[in-house]
């Protein structure tokens, strides 16, 4: 089936436009960056075909190909396997299908940007990397993916590499996911200690054969290892710090690495791993918990941010936290279906809001914008789109997919129902806050500024994405993925009608403080002014990392590593050394008189010494 | 029957040899250690040397060995080749520096 053509098409694009690019005209890079990306696609949809992915097939075993052993040392055997089961399958139709449309968008929106050819040619060595991690048929070519897509989203978010806030964010982005990764990489080794492989098929076939762990052990300490490298990929609470900070990249980006596909990896590997958690007692709920903390926090975060990016970024780290609930309760095929149905609508947002960003040359806070509705139709109207799909609103996608997470909390335990009904009336409401800041009332920004609509090569996207937003739910991944995740749960009807209710009404709320009457925020956030200014500064976690973690860090370094460590330790043994041979020199220099009698005297006198010695030893009888 | 000269030495006692040999080895050195003409103290050197010759060629001689008269050889070609080498560098040094006192020659230290 060649599976190996998949992420090695993007690898070429890399190549080609990263060695040459400076040298190519932009259309040749385009053809470059975009033609690969589709030529992935294709062979995607033509290998799943094959595989009869689309009528019903591949049920069984994943489909495998081996290409060559990688590393063989004692019992230790990792082979550059690429394996397809369904899955796989769910993602690489997301990662190539909504990564070719970004392309295509990026093309538009990049058009006017420096270093042209090093974007696109980064955002192909992402599909790569991307595509190896879900293809991996072991935990080592999935870290290799995940490292790699890491790398990737560093060198985007600090594209714009001479803003000193991109690369900060950059830095941020890389350090908070080395603690993640460092919790992934434990995980590999104990999971290499206690299942003696690395191959997915192996270590689920043994784990499979073991009892459930009830109390803390090899199986939970795993679970929650791997667990601590999701939340740094995909931005759970505590690591979530750097995903908002990582919108300092281009949008296109935002949209691509940090909404649809990038951060999805942790679900990805959680649901990879799914064999390894089940058979944790506690490890699960530890998921669950994690999932509707961050989805709550996040979302709350997300009530009061001025940014346009910030908001939908939140928004991210609100929904990803919605599929941690899903994979936490069990219903697996509900987090992974949540996956898809957001890297549509997400992926929308994002890029509407760079068309947004885009018509208004730049522009990013909310309160100089306003009335874009006329200016911008195609915008606004795929915007709203993707708006009713992350509120819920039957039938669009959000709706699907968000109900079966919730339907499945609710079986597993009421209160992260409870709140997450809750989190999806916020939901509601900061999303249209934002869209209903921008589109509507009247035009706050720079008078001199002519908002105008963006070029075919990006409203386009924006409308295939929109149509997805829409009907994506009728894209049913919980009976697709029956064979991995067993029969998905049928909620009650009530379930549904209340998450229904609660974002209606966030959007109604939305509505009525945005649009009807705008002077009820402000009085509300004047008479809250504590709990707003909170939230407004995102509850101080920077700040409150900041004093705990890095200043001490880097307090630390300064004082004990570098004066201390350095100066004195290395530097006082490396020039300890130099000057205790200059000293031991200097002494033997005297010897070295140049006289040549002073030689003969030493000669003599050695002499002297040797037959003194050989005298007294003969007279002893010695030797 | 012996060449008469043979069986003159054969009067002197062995120690006699040595204890010249180390009277004349002593001198060397101390020729060698206080002198400050280096023809002087090449002279010295020789002394040494054909010292160490006089104490071979008595053992060679006590104990009816061959091997000290070789080892004897062996010490003249090696003075020969050295008053050769040695003689040119005095030559040099005087052309150089216009003296032959031993302590001017130090510039190597430096």
């Amino acid at each position: 089936m060649q599976l190996w053509l998949i992420p090695l098409l993007p690898l070429a694009g890399f190549a080609l436009n990263g060695l040459f690019g400076r040298r190519l005209s932009k259309t040749a890079i385009n053809a470059i960056a975009v033609g690969s990306v589709l030529l992935s696609f294709l062979w995607v949809v033509k290998t799943l075909s094959a595989l009869g992915v689309f009528s019903g097939g591949l049920t069984g075993d994943p489909y495998k190909e081996h290409y060559y052993t990688w590393i063989q040392s004692g019992t230790l055997n990792i082979g550059v396997d690429f394996a397809i089961d369904r899955l796989t399958a769910v993602w690489l139709m997301i990662v190539t299908g909504v990564g070719l449309l970004i392309h295509i968008y990026a093309v538009g929106y990049m058009a006017h940007e420096g270093g042209y050819y090093r974007f696109f040619a980064y955002l192909n060595l992402f599909m790569f990397f991307m595509l190896v991690l879900v293809l991996g048929a072991n935990f080592l070519l999935l870290f290799v993916g995940w490292e790699g897509v890491g790398l990737c989203s560093y060198l985007l978010i600090g594209f714009y590499f001479l803003e000193k806030f991109a690369t900060d964010a950059g830095n941020k982005a890389f350090i908070v996911n080395r603690i993640g990764d460092f919790g992934f990489s434990l995980a590999v080794f104990l999971i290499w200690a206690h299942f003696g492989s690395l191959d997915f098929t192996a270590v689920f076939g043994k784990v499979q054969g073991m009892p459930v762990e009830p109390n803390l052990g090899w199986i939970t300490a795993i679970s929650l290892l791997l667990l601590l490298g999701a939340t740094g990929k995909s931005a759970q609470l505590p690591l979530y710090v750097w995903l908002p900070d990582a919108m300092a990249g281009p949008t296109p980006v935002s949209a691509l690495i940090h909404a649809a596909t990038m951060v999805t990896a942790g679900i990805y590997m959680i649901a990879r791993s799914a064999p390894i958690f089940l058979h944790s007692a506690s490890a699960l709920d530890i998921v669950a918990i994690v999932g509707i903390a961050t989805a709550f926090f996040a979302a709350t975060i997300g009530l009061a941010q001025t940014d346009i990016k910030k908001v939908f970024a939140y928004s991210t780290v609100s929904q990803l936290g919605y599929m941690f609930i899903g994979l936490g309760t069990g219903a697996f095929s509900a987090g992974v279906f949540h996956v898809m149905t957001h890297a549509f609508f997400k992926a929308l947002l994002f890029l509407g809001a760079g068309s947004v960003i885009h018509a208004l040359s730049g522009e990013q806070d909310l309160r100089k914008m306003g009335g874009l509705r006329k200016k911008i139709p195609i915008t606004f109207w795929t915007l709203m789109c993707a708006g009713v799909a992350i509120a819920g609103v039957p039938p669009f996608s959000g709706f699907h997919s968000k109900d079966a997470i919730l339907a499945a909390a609710y079986e597993h335990t009421p209160w992260i129902y409870w709140v997450g009904v809750f989190t999806a009336g916020m939901t509601a409401f900061y999303v249209f806050r934002a869209l209903f800041l921008c589109f509507f009332g009247e035009y706050r920004g720079d008078p001199h500024a002519h908002p105008h609509e963006s070029p075919p090569s990006m409203w386009i996207p924006l409308a295939i994405l929109a149509v997805l937003s829409l009907g994506g739910g009728y894209i049913d991944i919980p009976k697709f993925l029956t064979p991995m995740f067993g029969e998905p749960h049928e909620g009650e009807p009530w379930l549904m009608y209340v998450s229904v209710a609660f974002g209606l009404g966030g959007i109604l709320l939305a509505y009525l403080f945005y649009v009807v009457s705008p002077a009820i925020p402000e009085s509300l956030a004047r008479g809250f002014s504590g709990p707003y200014r909170w939230i407004y500064n995102k509850f101080y976690v920077d700040e409150f990392y900041d004093a705990t973690v890095v200043e001490p860090l880097v307090d630390g370094s300064r004082e004990l590593l570098w004066r201390v460590a350095d100066v004195r330790m290395i530097d006082g043994i490396v020039n300890g050394a130099g000057t205790t041979a200059s000293a031991v020199g200097n002494l033997l220099r005297r010897a070295q008189s140049g006289y040549i009698r002073d030689y003969a005297g030493w000669v003599a006198g050695g002499a002297i010494l040797v037959i003194a010695y050989m005298g007294y030893m003969g007279l002893k009888g010695g030797f | 029957m012996p060449f008469p000269p043979f069986q003159m030495i054969a009067g002197v006692p062995l120690t006699w040899y040595l204890t010249l040999s180390a009277v004349l080895f002593a001198l060397g050195v101390a020729g060698f250690l206080f002198r400050r003409n280096i023809i002087t103290v090449f002279m010295s050197i020789e002394l040494m040397l054909n010292a160490v010759n006089l104490t071979f060629i008595a053992f060679s001689y006590k104990l009816r060995q061959n091997d000290g008269h070789i080892f004897s050889f062996f010490v003249m070609v090696v003075a020969a080749a050295e008053a050769a080498v040695g003689l040119a560098i005095i030559l040099t040094v005087f052309k150089n520096r216009q003296t032959l006192e031993i302590d001017e020659v130090s510039s190597l230290k430096d």
